[in-house]
């Protein structure tokens, strides 16, 4: 045990010196001027003392002394695992449906929004998985079409007075055509190269949404988009068809699950057919796709619409919920976010993007005290990931087993 | 064999920018036969290959397949029309499964019955991939890779299969096993190969007819057996 100590204690040594120098100026320095350590200190003898712990255990953990325990718990673990796989699927989708619905009547409007927020970024991770993880294609300004999805509802509605469900199909729409347009120039493109330009497409629509004043009123944004509207049959003189305004943010989060749950549906849909077969050959190889009869341009211009569909469609929703749109909300940090989500939840899994997505909305809202190292721990959790699980939380199921491995 | 050749090339220049590959290649396929095209590295075999099924577009000359000229067609109308190519270095789908990758082939197909019938075929072929039918592509060994490749350009029903050195990176015993398979191919369905192997000795025993490429330009072409027995193909390609 001793030896196993020996071999870890200088890293360990180490690292949490650079922490320590990682942290001071982030929590020593304040923006007056002043310099303190005390609570750099303080808060680095926590996690000093966490991380030790932690080292401990790992430590009598690889000598074995901690046998006698880990292996009933391993065992139990397995057990409980092949019960789980025993259990038909449709028990689990059930189960988490209910749960979804009868969330927002048992939480609050604080959480109720935060799961608004969570089922957005379902149907954008969802849609960038066509794009990402399926066809491969690496798309940095996927946010765009989320924009022109919002602003087109937003500016139908406000000019105009159109109702949601009349603007909903022309968002998607409008957000295809859009794909289309970036994607014809750059689809020529391979990897970084279409990374790059991906980029610099997505930032042109920010800055001309920012710019063109009298269409979109730059930075002010539009004020006043309506909420989702329905048609209501009310029995009291008569029978009248009034439209009833979805304003209390319980009935709007069933609208947006809505919106997710088709999305789930559509892109599993996807995945399993011949167009989604086509897209990963074209991931795997471009030029045998190429070769196998498979028009790789059509089919990533496809992909890429597709993707932008779902932005487009979830910006709609986005516009009706906040009421306001601005080009602020669609900036690369936003992409840079979706992309994170469906890389951190695995690429091309659906339960993969749907975990990655909660992971990045509902953590740091349930960690609000510590926003200010938000980044930081951001930046640790993707490196610890990368580290341990590199093809996602959940991997894409497609893990191939050699015919002598247990089925 | 009749006249009319299924593939030809006719007065071929091709290449990278400004890097020829091919200078005035011209070369003629008939169907049924078995046409190896010997070289050594970097002579312009790949670029011939990649010419025919319109990756790389010539500068100058013509492709003709069943006498019409095909270099305008995008590569992925190919297949369609019976000419596939087993691309060098096999260039399977590695995270699709070996059945994905076999579907993958007959891409442009919508027969099912069909296209289940060939993969059964092609299991009959190969049966190790029938065993991996459920594994991933890239966990298949070298041989069992260049098997699918194969398995995968036979699923589009070609007319005229192009191979690429199928015999790269393989175990002499794999190796005769494939080229056994191949004139199997070419022997039961009647299908035309065009073979371009830097093994020029394995090359020449499997196939009716040779060329020889050298640094672009076509220098030799006869019979197999007669190139077999070319005292000069004998010192260049053959080691002697």
């Amino acid at each position: 045990m001793i030896q196993e100590f020996k071999k870890v204690w200088k890293n360990y040594t180490i690292g949490m010196l650079w922490l320590l120098g990682v942290l001071w100026p982030l929590l020593g320095i304040h923006p007056d001027g002043t310099i303190t350590f005390q609570k750099t200190v303080s808060v680095w003898l926590y996690i000093l003392a966490g991380t030790f712990v932690c080292l401990i255990l790992y430590v009598i953990n690889t000598s074995g002394n901690l046998k006698p325990v880990t292996t009933p718990v391993a065992g139990a673990a397995r057990k409980i695992g092949s019960m789980i796989e025993v259990m038909p699927s449709w028990i689990w989708i059930s189960a988490l449906l209910i749960c979804a619905f009868i969330y927002p009547l048992v939480t609050g409007r604080y959480a109720t929004d935060v799961a608004i927020t969570v089922l957005f970024y379902i149907c954008l991770g969802l849609g960038l998985n066509v794009v990402v993880g399926l066809a491969g294609m690496l798309d940095l300004g996927y946010i765009a079409f989320y924009g022109v999805g919002a602003y087109t509802y937003a500016l139908l509605n406000v000019n105009f007075g159109l109702g949601f469900w009349v603007c909903l199909p022309v968002s998607g729409f409008l957000a295809c055509i859009a794909g289309c347009i970036v994607g014809y120039p750059t689809l020529r493109m391979r990897g970084d190269y279409l990374a790059i330009v991906t980029l610099g497409f997505g930032e042109i629509i920010r800055i001309i949404l920012n710019n063109w004043m009298e269409l979109t009123n730059g930075p002010n944004g539009i004020l006043g988009v309506k909420t989702i509207g329905i048609l209501m049959p009310f029995f009291e003189n008569g029978m009248t068809l009034e439209t009833l305004w979805v304003k209390k943010l319980q009935w709007f989060y069933y609208f947006v699950l809505g919106l997710a749950i088709v999305a789930i549906i559509a892109v599993r849909r996807l995945n399993y057919s011949r167009v989604g077969r086509a897209w990963e050959s074209i991931r795997e190889d471009e030029t045998a796709a190429e070769l196998m009869g498979v028009n790789t341009f059509n089919y990533k211009l496809l992909a890429y619409a597709m993707g932008a569909i779902f932005a487009g469609l979830a910006g709609a929703f986005f516009a009706a919920r906040m009421k306001f749109v601005s080009p602020e909300s669609f900036t690369f940090l936003e992409s840079a976010m979706v992309l994170c989500m469906v890389v951190l939840g695995g690429m091309g899994s659906i339960p993969g993007i749907i975990l990655g997505v909660v992971a990045l909305i509902a953590l740091p809202e349930a960690f609000r005290e510590f926003e200010s190292y938000r980044m930081l721990v951001f930046g640790a959790t993707m490196i610890i990931m990368m580290l341990f699980r590199p093809a996602g939380l959940i991997p894409a199921k497609r893990v191939g087993k050699r015919s002598e491995d247990k089925e | 064999m009749s006249d009319q050749p299924i593939l030809e090339l006719k007065n071929i220049h091709s290449g990278y920018g400004s890097i020829k590959a091919l200078r005035d290649v011209s070369l003629k396929v008939y169907p049924g036969e078995v046409v190896a095209i010997i070289g050594a590295n970097g002579a312009g075999k790949s670029t011939t290959l990649m010419t025919i099924c319109g990756i790389v577009s010539p500068e100058k000359g013509e492709v003709y397949y069943q006498g019409e000229p095909i270099t305008k067609i995008n590569p992925e109308n190919l297949p369609p029309m019976g000419l596939c190519q087993v691309p060098e270095g096999r260039r399977i789908f590695p995270r699709l499964t070996v059945e994905e990758n076999l579907i993958l082939g007959a891409f442009y197909r919508d027969d099912q019955e069909g296209i289940l019938k060939d993969i059964k075929h092609v299991y009959e072929l190969f049966p190790v991939l029938g065993e991996r039918s459920k594994q991933h592509g890239g966990t298949l060994s070298g041989g069992e890779q260049q098997m699918l490749a194969i398995g995968r350009a036979l699923m589009t029903k070609p007319k005229v299969l192009l191979l690429d050195e199928p015999s790269l990176g393989l175990a002499p015993i794999i190796i005769h096993q494939i080229f056994d398979i191949i004139a199997d191919i070419n022997k039961n369905d009647g299908t035309t190969i065009l073979l371009v192997e830097q093994n020029a000795n394995l090359a020449l025993k499997a196939a009716t007819r040779g060329y020889v490429l050298e640094t672009g330009e076509i220098t030799l072409e006869d019979k197999a057996d007669a190139l077999l027995h070319n005292p000069e193909i004998r010192k260049a390609y053959l080691g002697e």
